[in-house]
């Protein structure tokens, strides 16, 4: 499965639990507010707990979490797991723009071009600051730090441009730290490589 | 009741008289008081700080400033909102006005330390004052200062993180200070499960503050070495580890987001069972879940770094922590709303602005769950969907805790009632303007808008115009409360020792309280939110 899909399935399953838990919360709320108002109900009952209830929605939310949990973490899992055959590229940040290397030693600046249909393995380092390499399309984002290595994969399966942005604070120039991504056919790809820069 | 002097007009010992009455009070009450002038203060500068960098997201490219002065703004902004308004506001202020009453006592255990307290946060929202007009100008490095960029910087970084070690300092003082006021002078009479939950909320607190605290403050002062003497701690050219600063950072200050909601949760704990006039539904388990969440949430720190570059085994410990501290924080909002069941709900200002608290907190809290799970958040984290999660959570919940606080006891503080109707046109339009200027933000982030971004690409820019506009609606709202909170002073329509029903201690004792609190001793119930007398008195008709 493609890291991207289960990483939104992972989002839009904990997002659907939270929204039908949250409309429970509010709806049951409103509800006691209107039907227990004091003009209407003007002697309360004197409840203090209720052991049952109590254990229930104790053991019942851990059950959803340690659920969630899992879907996390396993959608994390197919974040970290490279295949073996993908192609890698050395990525470093500095105050303000992004140098990608190539295995031919080409390197560019702000562009990062891969052939379709490959898994692309980023190799990723910091020549200054703390920055972040995030690609939303791809949901995957790694720390570039000095003096130390991350990396990051996506899977090339759709030809097109698209934004790499820096997401962790590094200076003025922060915003403006941005790159793209362009997803093209393994001919172009190759005949683009050998191209002088 | 007999006619009692309040703390304000009881005279004065000679030498302590006009302004020395306050500057040098022992008095816990008037301490709180002076606080909540302080942090008001800020708490407007900060909001302003915010609206600016609102206004200039509003459209694409530069529209009322220039990155640099953006970039101190954001600092600014999460600086004295974290330091000088929501760790502080609700402890510092009407913790420490109602903990020693809620607890059968006249004062804090260490009155004279109380006082340096307060000093010591004057003193370090001062040097955040004076860290922006000297040195190399504003600090902008966000509030987080991580290294190495904090180190490198030419900005006047050292002297805003030496406020923030002195605002921890004033932190952590208070908090021992409710520690020891809660073992050593609570009433004789009063046993641990007689305590009311804002006190406890308050005592788990204090525990967190002790504890974490002095790990930012060690830290923030190795920030500060390292720029003076370049020792090599942090920075990856003589060897330091950046992610080291990053584990220390998050070890307080995540923990420090449990000082801020602890003592929100206590208030809603408070102001929910008087206006039902029924007892506080499983007050063990909340009490459980306050030191629960104190406890838990103190390991769940590098949930902050998934994306550090930190082993995957940390990430799913981390990761695994994190779900599990949800749980407490469930039960309150369960218990709340299980208070209500049955009740005889009378509808107010402070209850209003709780039920929007449960209803912001809850949405806060849930996406907080996006946020905890691996996968989700390694796509959302540092974009605009951290920053609406948090402000829901902060903002949402302690920030309307604040003010529901405020229209709570506003007429014990000051024996005084404000105007119902404003107060409601301000909480709502509050409330309406802070789902304006939030929703949009999850929307962003998940559309992949980074935060901390002067500017953006052409896709957010909707998303962001719809924020700025709830900006403005927010403050309008914020605005409306306070102003009406301050007319209650000109028309000084005269509040009673008890307006709610409330069952705690400091509805026992006149509005405003006299200097020792207690006319009589005070009668420890056996169960703090026990309403047959409330409801004895509305038979009776005297209520």
């Amino acid at each position: 499965m493609n890291p991207v899909q289960g990483v939104d399935q992972a989002f839009w399953y904990i997002l659907g639990i939270s929204i039908v838990l949250l409309f429970g919360i509010t709806v049951v709320m409103v509800y006691f507010v209107i039907r227990y108002r004091r003009s209407k109900n003007p002697v309360s009952s004197d409840i203090r707990d209720n052991y049952l209830l109590e254990v229930i929605w104790t053991v019942v939310p851990t059950l959803i979490a340690l659920s969630m949990f899992y879907v996390g973490w396993t959608s994390y899992i197919g974040l970290r797991a490279v295949p073996e055959d993908a192609m890698e590229i050395e990525v470093a940040g500095q105050m303000f723009s992004w140098l990608f290397v190539y295995e031919n030693d080409k390197e560019t600046e702000n562009e990062l071009v891969v052939p379709q249909g490959e898994a692309i393995k980023l190799n990723v380092t910091s020549l200054d600051v703390v920055h972040s390499l995030y690609i939303p399309a791809f949901r995957i984002k790694v720390d570039a730090v000095k003096g130390m290595d991350t990396y990051a994969w996506f899977y090339a399966d759709k030809i097109g441009e698209y934004d790499i942005q820096c997401t962790e604070y590094c200076g003025v120039g922060h915003s403006a730290m941005l790159a793209k991504l362009r997803i093209v056919p393994k001919a172009e790809y190759l005949k683009w490589l050998d191209e002088e820069e | 009741m007999i006619k009692t002097e309040s703390f304000y007009d009881t005279p004065s010992p000679a030498g302590l008289t006009g302004i020395r009455a306050w500057l040098l009070t022992h008095d816990h009450k008037r301490l709180g008081l002076m606080y909540m002038w302080a942090i008001l203060f800020w708490f407007v500068i900060a909001m302003l700080c915010g609206l600016l960098l609102r206004t200039e997201l509003m459209s694409q490219g530069k529209t009322i400033m220039g990155p640099e002065l953006y970039n101190s703004l954001f600092t600014l902004h999460g600086v004295i909102m974290v330091f000088l308004f929501v760790i502080p506001a609700i402890p510092a202020i009407f913790g420490n006005f109602f903990l020693p009453i809620q607890l059968g006592t006249d004062d804090v255990f260490f009155p004279r330390l109380n006082l340096f307290s307060w000093y010591l946060f004057m003193f370090g929202g001062l040097l955040a004052l004076i860290s922006l007009f000297s040195g190399e100008g504003f600090p902008d490095t966000g509030w987080t200062f991580y290294v190495p960029f904090s180190v490198e910087v030419n900005t006047n970084v050292s002297l805003t993180v030496m406020a923030a070690f002195t605002l921890g300092m004033s932190s952590m003082l208070t908090g021992l200070n409710f520690i020891t006021t809660f073992h050593r002078m609570r009433d004789k009479q009063m046993g641990l499960m007689q305590i009311p939950l804002f006190t406890w909320s308050l005592y788990a607190t204090a525990w967190v503050q002790i504890l974490a605290t002095p790990v930012i403050s060690i830290t923030l002062v190795l920030v500060v070495v390292e720029r003076l003497f370049s020792v090599g701690l942090f920075d990856p050219d003589k060897g330091g580890d950046p992610i080291l600063y990053q584990h220390l950072f998050w070890m307080y200050s995540h923990p420090a987001v449990y000082i801020m909601i602890l003592p929100g949760m206590g208030v809603i704990s408070e102001i929910i069972p008087v206006f039902s006039r029924k007892s506080i539904f499983g007050y063990k388990a909340i009490v459980w879940s306050s030191m629960g969440i104190a406890v838990a949430g103190s390991l769940v720190w590098a949930h902050h770094m998934y994306t550090s570059g930190m082993s995957d085994v940390s990430v799913f410990f981390f990761s695994l922590l994190t779900f599990l501290v949800a749980i407490p924080s469930a039960v309150k909002v369960f218990s709340w709303v299980a208070t209500m069941y049955k009740g005889s709900i009378e509808m107010t200002p402070p209850l209003l602005l709780s039920l929007i608290f449960i209803y912001l907190f809850s949405i806060g809290g849930l996406t907080g769950l996006v946020l905890g799970a691996v996968g989700p958040d390694i796509h959302v984290h540092d974009t605009h969907f951290v920053v609406s999660h948090f402000h829901f959570v902060m903002f949402g919940g302690t920030g309307f805790a604040f003010f529901a606080a405020l229209h709570f006891w506003w007429p014990k503080m000051f024996g005084i009632m404000y105007d119902f109707k404003k107060a409601y046109i301000g909480s709502i339009l509050t409330a309406i303007g802070f789902l304006f200027h939030y929703i949009p933000m999850f929307i962003l982030g998940m559309q992949g808008m980074p935060r901390r971004y002067y500017d953006y690409l052409p896709k957010y820019e909707t998303g962001n115009f719809l924020a700025g506009f709830g900006a403005y609606l927010l403050c309008i709202g914020i605005l409306i409360m306070f102003a009406n909170l301050f007319m209650s002073f000109r028309q000084r329509e005269p509040a009673s020792s008890n307006p709610w029903g409330g069952t705690t201690l400091e509805w026992t004792v006149p509005s405003p309280p006299p200097l020792h609190n207690f006319v009589d001793k005070p009668q420890v119930m056996e169960f703090p939110y026990d309403f047959s007398e409330i409801a004895a008195q509305v038979k009776r008709g005297e209520r």
